[in-house]
């Protein structure tokens, strides 16, 4: 052999050799070094999760009647891996099952298909899981239907029927709630991409009110049973499998009764209002207890049947929901309403004047109109009072008063060039009951109001001067007029500047200020109990299944003091003369619990989407008894006529059944809450839960 | 026929098994074996769960080395030097055969290449196969020839030799079958290097070979079939469906069988058929996965184990022409195992090559097998 040849020989061997150790290092990279990366990866193609969700806790009320809980349901569902073995992929069953439910076998064909399969033009319905999952056909199956899927098996190969927990609104006292309980429903995209909550696609979450505010308490811990699948997605093996813990239960400081009377007390105030010729086009109510800032009821009006949100949402349903020309159901009223106080507001107005120095026995002239500047201010129906007190001029509503005052503060505060050191004693008052903020009640989207003091008007300004100055080309053609003009004029002149028109409009809660219900009661709550303000509470305690308590909600004090004990007491006699001498005395006449409140009768100069001129928006702010109050009670009205007519009528029955009233006397029998309302914790049984006749 | 029925050859069948080189058929014995399993660890579960014979690949693959066992058994019976008589024709059915497989209707193609003649009855042939063993054979012929005293072989032996490379290459190329092209052309000049043939023709060809798959891939001579697997080699992403997906469920398989592995049969991925084509080219994921480091690597010791025996076989040997076809096979092998592994690992790009005595599939395993032969045949006749 030459040397050459051997000497490549050695070549070749030195090759082969290298190739060798290439592919022994990058396997021993690939298993060893870096094998756990691998593993994780290979079992995250091979393992699904196959969730069981969790039974949901019940929202049960102060008392421990619930107001949701989930209830079995019946399920009928199709296991795909199973149908699609058969020779027609299991057309005829599903044409079957369609049949036994009364369902046409195109929707059930489409609802039993996985989104990725169908075209997405005709993919409405179609299921959002994975093929080994079983997919619902209908949630709300009867018994027959169920015993038919189970005793004919050969008839239905891949179909079962099981019970599955159903969300169910028992409206024991004939409450609806649904504002403030909210809804469940699927969790979607942007839940799941939320990489702060776990949640599994197949669950059940929380949308709103309470059930989105508590749906960590409430949902539970699914189950979940990992399988590891093949390519084709059929389960190969079961590896592990947890059992699903059961959601804890909310006791809320509701009560069911008066969650009823109160629905009940603003749609009886909304249909009235309409019978007199109003649009009433949407209301709310509150009651909350004076010294602990409980909810005790919350009804928004107009309300829907929070059992549509089981069956799945119709494209009509949810433009009926959230549409304008139902009144827009779906908006929770009591803290998403923001309405003009109008006099109601005058309860801040006093705390302003008397921290402002003026005596509340002095007289004041109460006449039918003023002039300030060169505008006139009229007096409620440009009617005059003569010269009365400040106790009489809360009674009566006297605005033409609260004119003078404000004008006279504003002046004293620089007028148009205010100088330093700024007393507003008006917007100061405001602030420290807590207009502009949200109160912090524990249920989601609160709207805050508007407090249209001067850094407010500063910041409207910055964002409209541009269109304020060069109004004639942005407004709409038909916003032209001359009125709207001259207004677009002056607001590009000095629209920062809080003027005299602002001051006195604010002084009786017109203009620029909004108030949201619950911010109404908490403010009332306070004037009631001598200064305190309470965070709005609606969630007592979340409790375990088996009457373990988890987590006690206190009561949150968010300001004391926010008036002086000698303000307190003067409005708390102002607002008893309200009722008893002055705008409310029609409607609680006769009445035997001593009431005290406060009327408003917003003029709000907007028009309606037809174009006629929106109503007054009508309050009436209330606590009771008048001495050692314990309840405040909240109803306003939007474009609902008199807060003096309408609200006030629509409060005393909700203070009828509250205090038990029945043919004009007290009947403690039926008190709502005839020793107090609970402080005990109720035994939670959902299941088993009797409304207890009062 | 049978050998059974004949005394003296059954003797002879003795005494001839009696002298092959042990350590060259035990390593052999041991690949064909592991092979089995893994083509059994494939195929059984994916089979029984579509309600069929779950041995049905077992049992070909079985039948298959039996045949290959024969066609291998065959080869050593003959001096090796008395076949150059066959080379010619051999040399000549290969190109017939890779000519058919290009014309429509007569040539099958799988995964983008017409490489399989079919018969009736599934059963297909693979002339590329044939044609490997018949180009080793003939280039070293040609280098070889009157080489009795220590002559190297002149310019015009090696472009004789290029020549008839040449055509079984280029008719392969239009199939298109890249791999088997790179695994010739290796073996083509490992022979041509180790001939004694100026050290300008190695230096040559292996520039050429650079050159021409750069400019191949450029001038799109390369089916877009090849530039896909060749960017889906670069970024397994690219393509996450179809080559990219093949390439990374390999990775992860191999990858996730760790220091032990899952247990033969037990293998997640191998038994829920996330690799395509597992129990052919990518048979080596089976391994990687069920039997693990340890596992695989002693696969890739038994191969290196078979590599250094046939090149001491080699050395051994005073005959140009012997030594030159077992150089030539061992090419040819260590290129086939390092491509096919390496594609399955990621570290080359993919090809559709299979695994040297272990993947399923009965042309490769015949050619394997027939390459086996020729090596325990020039071992037979080295003094």
């Amino acid at each position: 052999m030459s040397l050459r040849s051997r000497l490549n020989l050695v070549i070749v061997q030195a090759l082969i050799i290298s190739l060798m150790l290439a592919l022994a290092g990058r396997l021993f990279y690939l298993q060893v070094a870096d094998g756990l990366t691998y593993q994780d990866a290979a079992l995250s193609i091979q393992s699904r999760d196959v969730v069981n969700p969790a039974i949901r806790g019940a929202i049960v009320d102060s008392s421990g009647i619930p107001l949701v809980m989930d209830r079995p349901g019946l399920v009928i569902s199709a296991d795909r891996s199973t149908l699609d073995k058969l020779s027609d992929k299991g057309s005829a069953v599903l044409a079957r099952v369609a049949k036994l439910v009364g369902k046409t076998p195109g929707n059930v064909y489409v609802i039993t298909r996985l989104c990725g399969e169908l075209p997405a033009s005709q993919s409405a319905g179609c299921w959002k899981g994975t093929r080994f999952q079983p997919i619902p056909i209908t949630r709300t199956a009867t018994t027959e239907q169920a015993l038919k899927v189970l005793e004919n098996s050969e008839l239905f190969p891949g179909i079962s029927a099981q019970s599955v927990p159903v969300r169910s609104y028992p409206g024991l006292a004939g409450e609806n709630g649904a504002h403030v309980l909210g809804y469940v429903g699927s969790v979607n995209e942007d839940d799941l991409a939320d990489s702060s909550k776990n949640y599994y696609r197949e669950e059940t979450i929380g949308k709103d009110g309470l059930e989105l505010q508590y749906d960590n308490f409430l949902r539970g811990k699914a189950g979940i049973k990992t399988v590891i699948v093949d390519r084709k997605e059929s389960v190969t093996k079961q590896v592990v499998s947890t059992q699903p813990v059961p959601g804890f239960n909310l006791v809320t400081n509701l009560d069911a009764r008066l969650q009823a009377a109160t629905e009940n007390a603003l749609q009886t105030s909304v249909l009235r209002a309409r019978s007199l010729g109003g649009r009433a086009d949407g209301g709310a109510a509150v009651v909350m207890e004076v010294n602990s800032g409980k909810v005790l009821a919350l009804a928004s009006y107009p309300t829907y049947d929070p059992n549509i949100w089981q069956v799945g949402l119709t494209q009509k349903q949810a433009n009926n929901l959230f549409g304008e020309s139902a009144g827009v159901p779906a908006l929770n009223r009591p803290l998403q309403g923001m309405y003009a106080p109008a006099s109601a507001f005058k309860s801040v107005s006093v705390v302003a004047a008397m921290n402002a120095g003026y005596d509340m026995n002095a007289l004041y002239k109460c006449p039918a109109k003023l002039m300030i500047g060169d505008r006139e201010f009229a007096n409620f129906e440009t009617k005059s009072q003569g010269t009365i007190n400040m106790k009489r001029a809360i009674a009566v509503s006297c605005d033409t008063i609260w004119y003078q005052i404000a004008y006279d503060e504003w002046v004293r505060d620089g007028g148009l060039s205010p100088k330093s050191g700024l007393n507003d004693y008006f917007f100061t008052a405001a602030r420290g009951f807590g207009l502009g903020k949200t109160t912090g009640i524990d249920l989601p989207s609160e709207a805050s109001g508007r407090l249209p003091d001067r850094a407010w008007k500063e910041r409207v300004y910055k964002e409209n001067k541009d269109f304020y100055c060069n109004f004639k080309t942005r407004a709409k053609k038909s916003d032209l007029t001359p009125f709207l003009i001259e207004i677009a004029r002056e607001n590009c002149l000095d629209g920062n500047i809080l003027r005299a028109g602002d001051a006195v409009n604010f002084s009786i809660g017109q203009g620029d200020t909004l108030m949201t219900p619950i911010q109404m009661a908490q403010m009332y709550a306070a004037i009631a109990n001598g200064g305190t303000m309470y965070k709005p509470q609606v969630a007592r305690a979340i409790v375990k299944p088996n009457g373990q308590v988890v987590k006690e909600f206190k009561s949150e004090v968010t300001a004391t003091n926010v008036l002086s004990k000698k303000s307190s007491k003067f409005l708390r006699e102002a607002l008893r003369a309200v009722v008893t001498e002055g705008t409310a005395a029609g409607a609680y006449s006769g009445f035997p619990v001593e009431i005290a409140g406060k009327t408003g009768t917003a003029e709000d100069k907007g028009l309606n989407k037809d174009g006629t001129e929106k109503g007054d928006t009508a309050w009436f702010a209330s606590f009771a008894p008048a001495v050692n109050p314990k309840y405040v009670v909240v109803m306003v009205i939007s474009q609902g006529g008199f807060g003096g007519s309408i609200s006030s009528v629509g409060v005393r029955d909700i203070y009828a059944a509250l205090f038990g009233v029945s043919g004009g006397k007290v009947d403690p029998e039926k008190k709502i809450f005839p020793n107090g309302v609970p402080i005990n914790l109720p035994i939670v049984d959902p299941k088993n839960a009797k409304l207890v006749k009062p | 026929m049978s050998i059974y029925s004949n005394h003296s050859r059954r003797d002879k069948f003795r005494e001839n098994f009696g002298q092959f080189d042990r350590i060259l058929t035990f390593s052999v014995a041991a690949l064909l074996i592991i092979g089995t399993l893994l083509v059994y660890a494939a195929t059984r579960n994916w089979f029984a769960a579509q309600g069929l014979d779950p041995e049905y690949y077992l049992k070909r693959h079985v039948v298959n080395i039996l045949i290959g066992g024969l066609l291998a058994y065959g080869t050593t019976l003959i001096d090796y030097r008395l076949l150059r008589a066959y080379t010619p024709i051999v040399w000549g059915l290969a190109v017939i055969g890779l000519i058919i497989v290009l014309i429509p209707g007569l040539g099958s193609e799988i995964n983008g290449a017409k490489a399989w003649i079919s018969f009736p009855g599934g059963f297909q042939i693979q002339p590329a196969e044939l044609a490997k063993i018949a180009i080793i054979v003939g280039i070293s012929m040609i280098l070889a020839e009157k080489r009795d005293s220590d002559a190297n072989p002149t310019d015009q032996d090696v472009l004789k030799a290029l020549a008839i490379a040449a055509v079984p290459i280029l008719l392969i190329l239009l199939q298109p079958d890249l791999g088997t092209v790179v695994i010739i052309s290796a073996a083509v000049v490992a022979i041509i290097g180790t001939s004694g043939a100026p050290s300008r023709w190695v230096v040559g060809l292996l520039l050429l070979a650079v050159v021409g798959g750069f400019t191949a891939v450029k001038a799109g001579i390369v089916d877009e079939y090849q530039v896909a697997r060749l960017q889906s080699f670069v970024d397994p992403s690219a393509d996450p469906q179809a080559t990219g997906y093949q390439l990374r469920q390999s990775r992860i398989t191999i990858g996730s069988g760790g220091i032990l592995g899952k247990g033969l049969f037990d293998g997640p991925q191998t038994n829920g058929r996330f690799v395509p084509e597992q129990q052919t080219d990518f048979i080596f994921t089976v391994a990687g996965e069920e039997l693990g480091f340890l596992g695989s690597g002693f696969i890739l010791l038994l191969f290196t184990i078979f590599f250094m025996r046939a090149l001491t076989i080699a050395k051994r040997t005073d005959d140009l022409f012997g030594r030159l076809v077992c150089v030539g096979v061992i090419a040819w092998f260590a290129f086939q195992t390092f491509e096919n592994i390496g594609m399955t690992m990621g570290l080359v790009p993919m090809t559709g090559v299979p695994l040297p005595f272990m993947s399923y599939g009965g042309s490769s395993m015949f050619a394997n097998l027939i390459g086996l032969g020729l090596i325990q045949n020039v071992h037979l006749r080295t003094r």
